[in-house]
């Protein structure tokens, strides 16, 4: 008892009083139901506990930590470059956005700015990026609900925007292409027109999934009225994206925030949803997958003609600092601190990842629930364990 | 807009995976039966990392900026034959070791990057998985090898500065 | 009884009776897990599929019992081991024992019960016992959700099953399923007698309710709450693997192919053609030949009845448990009565 912090402590005290009162009230038993570290259902190794009562869900509470691998520490001993290539790993679906927040801090540190067509391409990419991401959750959407034909369908089609990433950058998951001061090398030649022709094979697909998927009444039948967020409570437990924007909160970084990109170059919407439930979640993101096909095919047509990289010098020592600078990513705000001594490397990185925020609401939106319920809500919430545990 | 009749969603579902069978029956399907057939990977490909030991003078400063430390470098100073007759001989880095353990490496690139003397090079050649470990060390003569297999540098998009 | 020209002793019909059955049960599994488990869905889903063993991956089953049959032998610890042996045994028995009722020819069935469809809904049921049991008796918590849940769907989803068949029954005046083929190839509607009289024409709601609840009682997508895959890994199967596993696996896929052998003997004319066609008027006048032939309508016939139900599994998400339930209780079962009522007026009155 004395080994569990106050917090366990109550948590533990909490599940034995409703295990009491469910023994007085309907002399049973609740089932303490672990789903997960090993789990088809959970993206990754998240543990949720749950005690049941028969189907229903009378407490929940996330377990993470499973893949947590250090992020924050491992920065303390590498320096920039080696960080950027670190940090795309955290939400590895959509990875070279984890890059961007990172390198626009120390550029801010740095008191720098890349030159306009890397801020460019820089856009163009962290929106791939964030349809790479989405278009993989609409599949899995799918999975979970027990449709297995979308995620096919949805590997199929994001072959192609890795494809892209990978003529561009190298790596399809990994690309590992953001540098202080710029980006690390051109577009290859042909790579403009092709990424027109996959954008309108992305938007097929979109019209495929909201057709198999969305359309479908039983998978609406599974999604409306489940797990409804309003948005104060939204806003209280701090979540971010389309979470948010589905419980009708207005909030994109994309558009409320001054940074060194090009959104400001493109004529974007803000999809919202009054209802806050999970087929708005769900149904928010697919809007902005569309959104994001729009913006890439509005930007090719104005990248302008310069360098990729500003004048830096070759052994980049960021001066004494501190900076934050978060961006939309595709799960939620991802936020970086950078807290610089003059090193090669940085002193200090504070990780703020979407994910770990989001579930934060776990407990409070499962209560009550079936455990079906638990599945589609987890599904509609959408993280990725290597942007929980880091 | 013309008014579309109500077809109930789970027929218009119905119908979709039907087509995507006539689709896949009359066009093929999309898979790549890899190892009968291969895609290439594009020309920046990350696959493996390439030596050309002539320009490499074991500066260090690729396994310094590993994130992993798996380069492993040793060398040495030699006195080399001066450039012309009546000079002094001049001290030259020579190469004894210079190993990429590709258990370790997590193709990130910068490797490649920081060399000032171009030593190193990509090459898109992913097939060279092995079945102990040990025999992913890639050591100075297998890193020379792969430099057959790297391709020449693409041709950059419209508007680009070449460097 | 054809006059052949051995007589067969007791013993070796019995004997041909059984392998009959095994072919009868296991062919049509062989057939819909490769043409569309393995080919279909994955045509379906933009890939190939199965492409290496055998031409075009058609020895991909082989390749698959095999590696199932060498698998060790496993049961949790807590297990009740004697009842987790014999949990799949009970679900496969339950097909050999449905098909021995299913009339392939004039002369080619195993039995032919007076009350043939009233002991094939009997036995259907056997199945259910096997996956309660397997539920329980994994000593898991995701197989006694998985087994509870199937309890319930189960049970539900049989009543719109006999009530779809009472209305069969009820037009063809018998239940003995030799003659309800016969009375929808020497039957007419209307008086046209060019097509015989399947009963899907005239009884099309009671197909509809039969080939959904058939769709339930397989657990399968939008049915498949039992297993459901992303919430309780395997649902009742979950602890079992190697060759019981492969049981399970068979058992699905033959089950289904029986019920749609079933099926077809009742809205879709069996074994037969119109007997019009080839001047028949009674069973006693249908040729011999039919006896080789009549089983490969009936084959072709369960191909169609299964692209349906796998069509829709590999298309629908899954229903929730409650949801599933409303739908048996509150609209399938009126449906169904309403059907019978339906039918039995129409007897009466023409």
């Amino acid at each position: 008892m004395t080994m569990m912090s106050d917090r366990q402590q109550l948590s533990y005290i909490a599940g034995q009083a409703a295990d009491a009162r469910l023994n007085v009230e309907l002399e049973t038993e609740g089932m303490t139901l672990n789903i997960g570290p090993q789990h088809p259902a959970t993206h990754g190794t998240l543990r949720i506990i749950c005690r049941l009562d028969g189907e229903q869900v009378v407490w929940a509470e996330p377990g993470c930590g499973y893949m947590h691998r250090g992020y924050e520490k491992l920065t303390e001993v590498r320096t920039f470059p080696q960080v950027t290539t670190l940090v795309n790993r955290i939400d590895w679906l959509g990875s070279f956005a984890n890059e961007v927040p990172f390198i626009l801090a120390a550029e801010k540190l740095m008191d720098i700015e890349a030159p306009p067509r890397a801020q460019m391409i820089r856009t163009i990419l962290f929106e791939l990026s964030r349809i790479a991401n989405v278009s993989l959750f609409l599949g899995d959407l799918g999975v979970q609900m027990g449709a297995i034909t979308p995620v096919f369908l949805a590997f199929r089609d994001r072959e192609y925007v890795l494809n892209l990433i990978e003529g561009a950058t190298g790596g399809r998951f990994h690309p590992n292409f953001d540098r202080i001061g710029g980006l690390k090398d051109d577009l290859p030649k042909g790579w403009i027109d092709e990424t027109r022709q996959v954008m309108v094979k992305l938007r097929e697909f979109c019209d495929i999934i909201e057709d198999l998927l969305f359309g479908n009444e039983i998978f609406q039948s599974r999604m409306r009225g489940i797990g409804i967020i309003p948005a104060d409570i939204a806003k209280d437990y701090g979540l971010s994206g389309a979470n948010l924007r589905a419980s009708g909160v207005d909030y994109d970084l994309r558009r409320d925030q001054d940074l060194p990109m090009a959104w400001d170059k493109a004529d974007f919407k803000v999809w919202t949803h009054p209802d806050g439930d999970s087929f708005a979640r769900c149904w928010v993101r697919l809007q902005e997958t569309r959104e994001s096909c729009r913006i890439v095919e509005q930007l090719l047509d104005q990248i302008p003609a310069g360098p990729i990289m500003t004048k830096v010098p070759r052994i980049i020592k960021v001066p004494e600092g501190e900076a934050w600078v978060s961006t939309e990513n595709p799960l939620g705000e991802m936020g970086y601190y950078v807290v610089s001594k003059g090193d090669l490397g940085p002193f200090r990185v504070k990780i703020r990842s979407a994910s770990f925020n989001n579930i934060s609401i776990v407990p409070w939106v499962l209560k009550g629930v079936y455990v079906p319920d638990v599945i589609t809500i987890l599904a509609s919430l959408y993280f990725i364990l290597g942007d929980i545990d880091r | 807009m013309p008014d579309k009749p109500k077809v109930p969603g789970l027929f218009k579902g119905l119908g979709i995976t039907l087509g995507i069978l006539k689709d896949t029956v009359v066009d093929g399907a999309n898979t790549v039966q890899y190892p009968h057939e291969k895609e290439a990977p594009p020309i920046r490909a990350r696959g493996v990392i390439a030596l050309h030991e002539e320009n490499c003078t074991a500066c260090m400063l690729c396994a310094r900026s590993c994130p992993d430390w798996c380069i492993y470098i040793e060398g040495h100073k030699q006195l080399a034959p001066p450039r012309r007759a009546g000079g002094k001989p001049r001290q030259v880095n020579h190469l004894d070791r210079f190993d990429i353990d590709y258990a370790l490496c997590m193709y990130c690139g910068i490797c490649v990057e920081v060399c000032p003397f171009d030593a190193l090079f990509w090459s898109p050649e992913y097939e060279y998985s092995e079945p102990k470990i040990a025999d992913l060390l890639h050591d100075k003569e297998k890193l020379g090898e792969w430099m057959e297999t790297v391709p020449e540098a693409p041709d950059l998009e419209a508007g680009a500065n070449k460097k | 009884m054809i006059q052949l020209a051995v007589e067969i002793p007791y013993w070796g019909q019995s004997l041909l009776r059984v392998l009959g059955g095994l072919v009868a049960v296991l062919l049509p599994a062989g057939t819909i897990v490769y043409l569309f488990l393995f080919k279909m869905m994955s045509f379906m889903q933009s890939r190939l599929g199965p492409m290496e063993a055998g031409p075009y991956g058609s020895l991909q089953l082989v390749a698959e019992v095999g590696k199932w049959m060498q698998k060790e032998d496993l049961a949790p610890d807590q297990a009740d081991h004697s009842i987790f042996k014999i949990a799949p045994l009970v679900v496969l028995t339950s097909t050999f024992l449905l098909v021995v009722v299913v009339p392939f020819g004039p002369d080619a069935y195993f039995t032919d019960f007076a009350v043939g469809v009233f002991y094939g809904l009997a036995v259907a049921s056997v199945s259910v016992l096997g996956i309660l049991i397997a539920g329980w008796a994994s000593a898991n918590k995701y197989s006694l959700l998985g087994g509870l849940r199937a309890a319930g769907q189960l049970i539900a989803y049989e009543l719109p099953m006999v009530l779809a068949t009472l209305g069969v029954v009820i037009q063809a005046g018998s239940m003995n399923l030799q003659d309800i083929v016969v009375a929808q190839n020497t039957g007419e509607i209307f008086g046209f007698g060019g097509l015989g009289n399947p009963f899907v024409i005239t009884q099309f709601l009671g197909f509809v309710i039969f080939m959904i609840a058939v769709q339930a009682e397989l657990t399968q997508p939008p049915f498949d709450m039992p297993i459901a895959e992303s919430e309780l890994v395997s649902g009742y199967m979950t602890e079992y693997s190697g060759f019981r596993f492969l049981i399970f696996f068979i058992a699905e896929f033959a089950t289904a192919g029986v019920f749609a052998f079933v099926a077809s003997v009742l809205f879709l004319g069996g074994w037969g053609v119109p007997f019009d066609w080839f001047g028949w008027n009674n069973i006693d006048q249908v040729d011999d030949w039919m006896n080789v032939v009549g089983p490969l309508i009936m084959f072709t016939k369960m191909l169609v009845l299964t692209f349906i139900i796998m069509w829709v599994r590999f298309s629908f998400p899954r229903f929730r448990e409650d949801q599933l339930q409303t739908f048996a209780w509150k609209v399938l079962i009126p449906l169904a009565l309403a059907n019978t009522a339906v039918t039995a007026i129409f007897k009466v009155a023409f």
